[in-house]
């Protein structure tokens, strides 16, 4: 390793200045700007600043942990070092922002706003020398949570993290709860009234704040002395029948009575999230199951879409005919679209199978908007008056009605999504994964398998772009870009490839967060691509990983247990 | 085996077969429809051809990044697009200070020559970035997973230049020298298109004789040949793929800039269809070698300026110059399909690699 024959100071301000780069280049992007609007603790800290401390906080701890073997002295100095190398970088870029104010003809974002935020409305030199200070300062106290070892790293983290969410939530919090009192069982407690003790403004209250790190330590003291259980691992190996009938149970009631609970808001949220795990449970099965990496999968999107929209709109005075009518049509014809785009590609592997499809998602999209289609898409006006499901008097119309539309689709093809995967063709669909030509040499017809494999995919995608057709009640060719197909990629890797589990925890951050957080949009894309990059290269598994993918991708380090589950597992020799 | 193999494929490539005729029966159709009816004139086609020309020069300069990345790696550089994008979205800056400046009117030439080599330079600088902190980590990783590190690093690099630069067109300032036209044996150029010719061929020739002639050129072909022996040659390799995705960054800068010189216009998200189209060119030469790439951008830029026109035109179809990005995309899904190997490559596509 490097760091060996490195000086722990050289480690240190190379590690601060890497850090400082991304800060400057943050501030620059006007990611630090947008955050200074959310407040976290009202008068005292805000999103913008707790982003730029984390920047040094995490640069710092990075370089402490370089330098953990030459003992505590050299832990502090290379985290101060460290953090005032990147409160330097910001002191620099608010020096040159002052000294070329022209500079914003160029950087769009290098504005008097931003200096302002960077210097906390002091005069320039001073916000300056602040910042070094700053980053000093805290750089040695990310050190020091090196130092104090896991148990109070573990205990300040969690408060820290859980100050962050309920600041970053608030609003939300507020909306949710508005309507809930407890009168009805002779209570006389408002949470309206609650709320504006703990909450101030956009963020935390003071008294607020303390009450959060005040319980979270608690919490965590708690669980050290053995008084609360520390949570269970997620995947218990084994789960007695009655138990697991319990578990499911429970789960579904609380999965009914959510949008009731949370409103209106919180429910089209949901339904967004769930249109997404459609799509991302059936580009699982393509990428995660088959390993066949598809980048055009919106236009099967599409085609559900605009299957719906041709078969049902009154527009069109052909079809006419009713959303349940409709719906298996189009999920037959994506199906077929999924076997005729399949064909072609089947010889082909890999990265030109990426661009392959890419370029077929993209034809899709381009056919939908042309002239040469018009009568049948509508061109780049689309198709409106799409049928809404009813079944009898109950038309699924909104948002909390379509959640339980979404929601019963997705229990359906999450429970074909395992029974395929526990299937003979599921197998088979591992097998080509990790080997094609293996594969092929014990039996398996690589045709039939692909081909199953891209129209399950279809078909999944088909249903999700139908219900979206309904809910938005027109399909406009704008909907389906490329951006639909990374998103869907992106929330399957982040999840853990072939994972189901997966799928549904990557839909909530990737899809259900940004939703959330509405005022960060643009920065949206920015965060995915950091975020894949990070993955790739951190935690290619992903956050909720198959369990033999996990072993395979760290096949050389004996998994640590409490993360697999109990029973020691054996360790794959790697395979290529 | 091969028997067996035969067998098994025989219905799927029946279809391919009767997909391959129906559309090649089409073009062949329209095209001739179209040259009877005689709606175009000769100057006409003649617009057509040179203006493919142009665009396609700036898609071989771009599809030799590719097929440099791909010879070395095997592996397809998704961020090559926003490499593109980023020498020509900064190097406009300077541009504009030129040109406020009246240095740009005053020097035209030597203005030019700062332009590019800004613009080359910053192409080259992300190149570098993305090679360092996305690919060299994940030298040994599953396949996938650098593939999706680079539609990632694709991702930061469109969102980073929008969120410093903003997300609006800006365009090129317009240069005297450059406006008019000429005409060479007949043929009418517009003197920008020239330019861009010329400079095209300059650079490819440039790269030619780097990888054939120079050390280093030697270094990466042998790289490219087997990587391990090229090591215990004493070949530094981590710096011979760090100079080929400078070299790629390069052009593509250059290339950047005669895109800005033909359409004026920058702007974040140029570099998605140019990149594409340009993987086109690559593939349809034969991803990996260098002389195919150019043939191959050539070939494309002609073939989709020309395309509409002529054999959609004549099958009816309205407005067929909103399809000229489909008849790219079909293209390349054909010769990925139908040959792999492009016109000078050597099969790779199946290839498990």
């Amino acid at each position: 390793m490097k760091s060996h024959s490195e000086p722990v100071w050289q480690t240190a301000v190379r590690l601060g200045l890497y850090g400082g780069s991304a800060a400057v280049l943050f501030s620059l992007v006007g990611m630090v700007q947008t955050f200074q609007e959310r407040t976290l603790i009202s008068g005292v800290l805000t999103l913008g600043q707790a982003f730029l401390s984390l920047a040094v906080g995490l640069s710092a701890f990075a370089a402490a942990r370089r330098v953990q073997a030459e003992g505590p002295q050299a832990v502090l100095l290379a985290g101060g070092l460290a953090g005032g190398a990147v409160g330097s970088a910001l002191a620099v870029l608010i020096l040159v922002i002052a000294a070329l104010p022209d500079i914003r003809t160029v950087f769009i974002n290098a504005s008097p706003a931003l200096t302002a935020i960077l210097t906390f409305g002091q005069p320039t030199v001073v916000g300056a020398v602040l910042w070094v200070g700053l980053g000093v300062g805290l750089g040695i106290i990310a050190a020091a949570l090196l130092l104090l070892g896991p148990a109070v790293r573990r205990t300040v983290l969690s408060a820290l993290g859980a100050v962050l969410l309920l600041g970053l939530l608030a609003d939300l919090l507020r909306l949710i709860t508005e309507g809930w009192n407890l009168s009805g069982i002779g209570v006389n407690f408002t949470f309206a009234g609650l709320f504006r003790w703990m909450f101030f403004g956009k963020g935390l209250s003071i008294a607020g704040t303390l009450v959060v790190v005040a319980v979270v330590i608690g919490l965590n003291v708690l669980q050290a002395r053995g008084v609360l259980a520390r949570p269970k691992p997620v995947r218990v190996v084994a789960r007695t029948r009655s138990q697991q009938i319990v578990r499911i149970g429970a789960f579904s009631v609380l999965l009914a009575l959510m949008p009731l609970v949370l409103g209106t808001y919180m429910a089209e949220v949901l339904d967004q999230v769930f249109i997404f795990v459609l799509m991302g449970l059936g580009l699982n099965i393509v990428v995660g199951f088959a390993g066949l990496l598809d980048l055009g999968y919106v236009g099967f999107f599409a085609i559900g879409a605009y299957g719906m929209g041709i078969l049902t709109s009154p527009e069109l005075h052909v079809f006419n005919l009713s959303w349940w009518e409709a719906m298996p049509i189009a999920v037959g014809l994506t199906i077929l679209a999924g076997v005729i785009l399949g064909i072609p590609v089947l010889k082909v592997r890999g990265d030109y199978l990426a661009i392959i499809t890419l370029g077929f998602g993209e034809i899709i999209r381009l056919l939908a908007l042309s002239d040469a289609l018009k009568g049948l898409t509508g061109g780049p006006q689309g198709i409106q008056l799409i049928a809404k499901p009813a079944i009898g008097g109950f038309v699924f119309n909104d948002q909390v009605r379509l959640y339980y539309l979404l929601l019963a689709g997705c229990v359906l093809v999450g429970f074909i999504s395992v029974r395929l995967r526990d299937s003979r063709m599921g197998r088979a669909w591992m097998a080509m994964r990790e080997d094609e030509d293996v594969a092929q040499a014990i039996g398996i017809n690589l045709v039939t398998t692909k081909l199953l494999a891209f129209a399950a995919g279809a078909a999944f995608a088909g249903l999700a772009g139908a219900i979206f057709a309904a809910k938005i009640g027109a399909v406009y060719p704008q909907s389906f870009g490329l951006l639909i197909s990374i998103n869907v990629l992106a929330l399957i890797i982040i999840g853990g490839m072939g994972s189901i589990p997966g799928v549904i925890v990557g839909a909530l951050v990737l899809v259900g967060l940004p939703e959330l957080l509405r005022e960060f949009a643009e920065f949206r894309l920015l965060v995915y691509g950091i975020v894949l990059v990070v993955m790739m290269l951190y935690r290619p598994e992903g956050l909720w990983p198959e369990a033999s993918r996990q072993r395979e991708l760290h096949s050389e380090e004996p998994a640590p247990s409490d993360e697999i589950g109990d029973a020691p597992l054996p360790i794959k020799g790697s395979a290529s | 085996m091969l028997m067996t193999r035969l067998r098994r494929m025989s219905g799927t490539d029946v279809v391919m077969f009767i997909v391959g005729t129906v559309i090649t029966i089409a073009i062949v159709y329209g095209s001739l429809v179209t040259l009877a009816s005689g709606k175009y004139s000769l100057d006409q086609w003649e617009n057509l051809v040179v203006y493919g020309l142009t665009q396609g020069s700036i898609y071989a300069l771009i599809a030799l990044g590719y097929t440099l990345v791909y010879g070395i790696l095997r592996m397809i550089n998704f961020a090559h697009s926003e490499v593109f994008m980023a020498g020509p979205f900064t190097a406009f800056f300077v541009a504009r200070a030129l040109n406020a400046s009246g240095f740009l009117a005053a020097q035209p030439l030597l203005g030019m020559a700062i332009v590019a080599l800004v613009a080359m330079g910053t192409s080259m600088g992300i190149a570098l970035l993305v090679e360092r902190i996305a690919y060299r980590p994940l030298r040994n990783a599953p396949r996938l997973v650098p593939l999706i590190t680079a539609i990632g690093a694709s991702l930061v690099l469109q969102n980073v230049f929008r969120g410093l630069y903003g997300s609006g067109l800006e365009r090129y300032p317009d240069l005297a020298v450059l406006s008019g036209e000429f005409s060479v044996l007949g043929v009418r150029f517009l003197k920008t298109q020239a330019v861009v010719i010329v400079a095209a061929v300059l650079l490819m020739a440039a790269l030619y004789a780097f990888v054939q002639l120079t050390k280093t050129g030697k270094a990466m072909r042998a790289v490219s040949e087997d990587k391990d022996a090229a090591a215990l040659m004493g070949i530094d390799v981590d710096r011979i793929i760090a100079t080929t995705f400078a070299v790629g960054g390069a052009l593509a800068g250059a290339a950047g800039v005669l895109y800005a010189l033909i359409f004026g216009q920058v702007q974040f998200y140029m570099g998605f269809v140019p990149g594409i189209k340009a993987f086109t060119a690559a593939v349809l030469g034969g991803i990996g070698n260098v002389p195919g790439a150019m043939v191959g951008g050539l070939f494309l830029g002609v073939f989709e300026s020309v395309g509409p026109s002529l054999f959609l035109d004549g099958l009816g179809i309205p407005a067929p110059a909103q399809l000229k990005d489909v008849i790219s995309f079909t293209l390349l899904v054909l010769i990925l399909i139908f040959r792999p190997s492009g016109i000078l490559g050597e099969r790779l596509s199946t290839k498990k690699a």
